[in-house]
C-alpha cells in the first residue's frame, strides 16, 4: 500500500522532559499507516493552525503495527511542534506517510548512533533488529545527549547494549558519540545513525577509517515530502539517477543515505 | 458528474476538459503525486520549468515558511530537456489530460533551444518563465522590462509548433505593460502571477534564512495581490489569461476567474494537501450546479 494523508487519532501525549514529547497516534483499519511503516521513515505532520502551510518531517520512534498505532518523539523547536505539544488524547491530527526509505536492517553486529533529537528513530531500529533474531549484545547503541536530560535511554535497555556521551560530562562519556565509540572500543559490521550534521560527518569520518558501511539518515527542510518538489536536496557524490545532476531528495532518496554516496 | 454543466474552456485554441491545471514547479511531472490526484480528472498538467541541460539548482536551504506562504529559492534545478523528453513525457502521455510544459533559460537563446526540441512532442502548450535571470543583460529578468518580453515572446513564437503562453514575472510596477508586450509579441496566451520576491531574517543567526538571500513568495498570503493583476492584465490584452497565485479550494479558483482568467493553477497549496487540484475541480462543479450556472464560460471574467 502506498503512502497517504490521513487523519490519526491522538492516542496518548506525554511530556518526556523538557521540550522533549512523546505523542502516540493511531490510525483507523483502512488507513492503518503503522501496518507499513519501517524504523527510519518519518511522517509529514500537518498545522491546525492555516497560517502554517508546510508539514513538519517527524520521524517514527515506535511502531506498534497491531494497534495501528506509531510513536513520534519531538522537541518543541518553534510554532508547529509547539501546536503539536498542545494535543490531547482523542485530538485529531492529519499525518502524511510513511515517508523515506527507511534504514536497510543488516545480520550480524551493529553500531547504532543517535545524537540529540536523531535518537527516536533509533528506538524502532533497535527493537527492528532484535525482534528479527538479533542478540542483545550485538545491538549496540550509542547515545549523545547534551547534558543528564536522558530522554529514551532507559527504553532501549530490553533490546541493546547501550552506551551514553554527554557534552557536560554529567552522565557517560564526556564529548561525543565517537567518543563513547572509542571508549568502549566498540566495534561492528554496520552503522546506523542519525544526528546533527557534525555528528554525522564524525560517523561517516569513522566508520571510513575502519572500512564498515553506515547508513546514515539526513535532515532538511521540505515542502512537498513526497519527492516533488526539490526543496530538501543533500549532494551527492555521483550524478543522481532521478535528478541528473549532482543531488539527492533526502524526502524521497532518503533520509537514510549510505554514508559515502552523499557528500556532507 | 452531471452533464449538463459544461466545465470544459477552449484555451488558446486548446480543449481543455476543465479550467484546473497545476502551478509550475509544485508538481514535478506528477509522477509523485499519481498516488493523491487522479491526472485524468485534471485541465491539464503543468511541469515543473526545464531547460536545454540539467541545472544544479540553489545551496540549501532553499525555502523558508512564512506567514501564510513560503519563500522559495529553489534555483530552478532540473534535469535537462533530453531526460524530460524521455522519461517525463511518455509519463504524462499515458493520462487523458493536457500536457503544459514550463520552460527556463538563461539566455534566449537556452528558451529557443528548449522549444525546437519540444517542437515535434505531442504537448498542448508551452509556457515560457520570463522571470529568470538574464544573463547577457546583467542579470535582470527578461520579465521586467516590456522590450525584452516583446523580444523573446517572437523569438520564441518563430520556433514555437504549440501555441505559447508567456507566463509574468509579478515584480513589475505595472503588469498590463507586460501582458501588452507578450500580446504584441504574439503570444497566445499569458499566466500570472510567479512569484513575489521576499526576503526572511533568521534572527537568531542574523543572518538569511535562505541560502539565496531572496526567495520568492508563494502560497495563500499572495492571493489578493494575484487576482488584482490578473484583472487587470485580462482587461489589458485580448489573448486568454491563467490565473495563480494563492489558491486553496474552488472558491479562490473562482475569484480568479470571476476577474477573468480562463484557467487557473493550483500551486504552494498542494504542499499542505497533495489532492487540492483535483478538489478545485470538484469545488467548481458543485459551485455552478448551486448556482444554476451551465457553463463555466458564465463565470469567465463576470465581474
Ligand atoms: C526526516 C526528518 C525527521 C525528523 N524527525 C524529527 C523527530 O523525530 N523529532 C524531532 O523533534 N524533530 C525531527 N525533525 C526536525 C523537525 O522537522 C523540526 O524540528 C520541525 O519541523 C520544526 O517545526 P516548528 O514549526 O516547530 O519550527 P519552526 O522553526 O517554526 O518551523 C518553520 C519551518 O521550518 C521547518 N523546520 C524547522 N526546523 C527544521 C528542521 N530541523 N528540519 C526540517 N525542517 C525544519 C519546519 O518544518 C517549518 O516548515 C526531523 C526532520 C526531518 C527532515
Ligand atoms: C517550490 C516552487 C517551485 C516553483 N518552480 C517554478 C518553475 O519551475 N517555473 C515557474 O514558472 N514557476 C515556478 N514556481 C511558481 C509557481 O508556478 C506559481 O507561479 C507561484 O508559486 C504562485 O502560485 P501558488 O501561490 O499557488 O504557489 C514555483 C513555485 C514554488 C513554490
Ligand atoms: S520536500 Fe519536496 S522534494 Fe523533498
Amino acid at each position: 500500500m502506498a503512502k497517504r494523508k490521513v487523519l490519526a487519532q491522538v492516542a496518548s501525549q506525554e511530556r518526556l522532559s523538557g521540550e522533549i514529547y512523546s505523542m502516540w497516534i493511531s490510525f483507523s483499519e483502512e488507513d492503518n499507516i503503522a501496518e507499513e511503516a519501517q524504523a527510519g521513515q518519518f511522517l509529514s505532520l500537518y498545522c491546525r493552525e492555516g497560517s502554517r502551510l508546510l508539514p513538519r518531517p517527524i520521524s517514527i520512534c515506535e511502531i506498534d503495527r497491531e494497534k495501528g498505532r506509531l510513536r513520534l518523539v519531538y522537541r518543541v523547536a518553534g510554532e508547529g511542534t509547539r501546536e503539536f505539544s498542545t494535543l490531547q488524547e482523542g485530538d485529531t491530527i492529519e499525518v502524511l506517510g510513511p515517508l523515506g526509505n527507511g534504514f536497510t536492517k543488516k545480520e550480524g553486529k551493529s553500531i547504532l548512533i543517535g545524537g540529540g533529537i536523531g535518537i527516536p528513530p533509533m528506538l524502532e531500529l533497535a527493537k527492528a533488529l532484535f525482534k528479527a533474531g538479533g542478540k542483545k549484545e550485538d545491538i549496540q547503541v550509542v547515545l549523545g545527549y547534551r547534558d543528564n536530560d536522558l530522554f529514551l535511554k532507559e527504553e532501549f535497555a530490553p533490546y541493546a547494549e547501550v552506551f551514553v556521551s554527554t557534552e557536560d560530562g554529567s552522565v557517560g562519556t564526556k564529548g561525543n558519540v565517537i567518543d563513547a565509540v572509542n571508549e568502549h572500543q566498540i566495534s561492528g559490521g554496520e552503522v546506523y545513525a542519525c544526528g546533527p550534521l557534525p555528528m554525522l560527518r564524525g560517523v561517516k569520518a569513522y566508520a571510513k577509517e575502519h572500512h564498515i558501511p553506515a547508513q546514515i539518515s539526513m535532515e532538511e527542510r521540505m515542502a512537498c515530502g513526497i519527492g516533488a518538489c526539490l526543496v530538501c536536496v543533500c549532494m551527492s557524490k555521483e550524478t543522481d539517477a532521478h535528478s541528473h545532476v549532482k543531488n539527492k531528495r533526502v524526502c524521497k532518496d532518503g533520509p537514510v543515505f549510505d554514508a559515502e554516496e552523499v557528500e556532507l | 458528474m452531471n452533464t449538463e454543466r459544461n466545465l470544459s474552456v477552449d484555451f488558446a485554441g486548446v480543449r481543455m476538459k476543465n479550467p484546473v491545471t497545476t502551478a509550475s514547479g509544485t508538481f514535478g511531472s506528477g509522477m509523485e503525486f499519481e498516488e493523491f490526484v487522479d491526472l485524468n480528472g485534471l485541465g491539464a498538467v503543468t511541469t515543473k520549468g526545464v531547460a536545454s541541460v540539467p541545472w544544479e539548482g540553489n545551496p540549501v536551504p532553499r525555502i523558508c515558511e512564512t506567514y501564510g506562504g513560503m519563500l522559495n529559492a529553489i534555483g530552478l534545478q532540473n534535469p535537462g530537456i533530453d531526460v524530460f523528453i524521455e522519461r517525463d513525457l511518455p509519463f504524462l502521455q499515458k493520462y487523458d489530460t493536457n500536457i503544459i510544459v514550463n520552460v527556463c533559460g538563461k539566455t534566449p537563446e537556452e528558451y529557443v533551444e528548449v522549444v525546437r526540441r519540444l517542437a515535434a512532442e505531442k504537448i498542448s502548450l508551452l509556457e515560457i518563465n520570463i522571470s529568470c535571470p538574464n544573463v547577457k543583460a546583467g542579470g535582470i529578468a527578461f520579465g521586467q522590462n516590456p522590450k525584452l518580453v516583446e523580444k523573446i515572446t517572437r523569438e520564441i513564437k518563430d520556433v514555437a509548433k504549440q501555441p505559447v503562453m508567456m507566463k509574468l514575472s509579478p515584480n513589475v510596477t505595472d503588469i498590463t505593460e507586460m501582458a501588452k508586450a507578450a500580446e504584441a509579441g504574439g503570444a497566445d496566451a499569458i499566466s500570472l502571477i510567479n512569484t513575489l520576491t521576499g526576503m526572511k531574517i533568521d534572527i537568531h543567526r542574523r543572518s538569511f534564512a535562505l541560502a539565496n538571500k531572496t526567495g520568492g513568495l508563494s502560497g495563500p498570503a499572495i492571493k489578493p495581490v494575484a487576482v488584482r493583476m490578473v484583472y487587470q492584465a485580462a482587461h489589458a490584452v485580448k489573448i486568454p489569461v491563467l490565473g495563480m497565485g494563492g489558491i486553496r479550494n474552488a472558491e479562490d479558483a473562482l475569484e480568479f476567474i470571476m476577474a477573468g482568467a480562463s484557467m487557473v493553477a493550483v500551486g504552494t497549496y498542494q504542499f499542505h494537501h497533495p489532492s487540492a487540484a483535483a478538489d478545485v475541480v470538484q469545488g467548481i462543479e458543485a459551485f455552478m450546479e448551486e448556482n444554476g450556472v451551465k457553463d463555466i464560460k458564465e463565470l469567465i471574467g463576470c465581474v
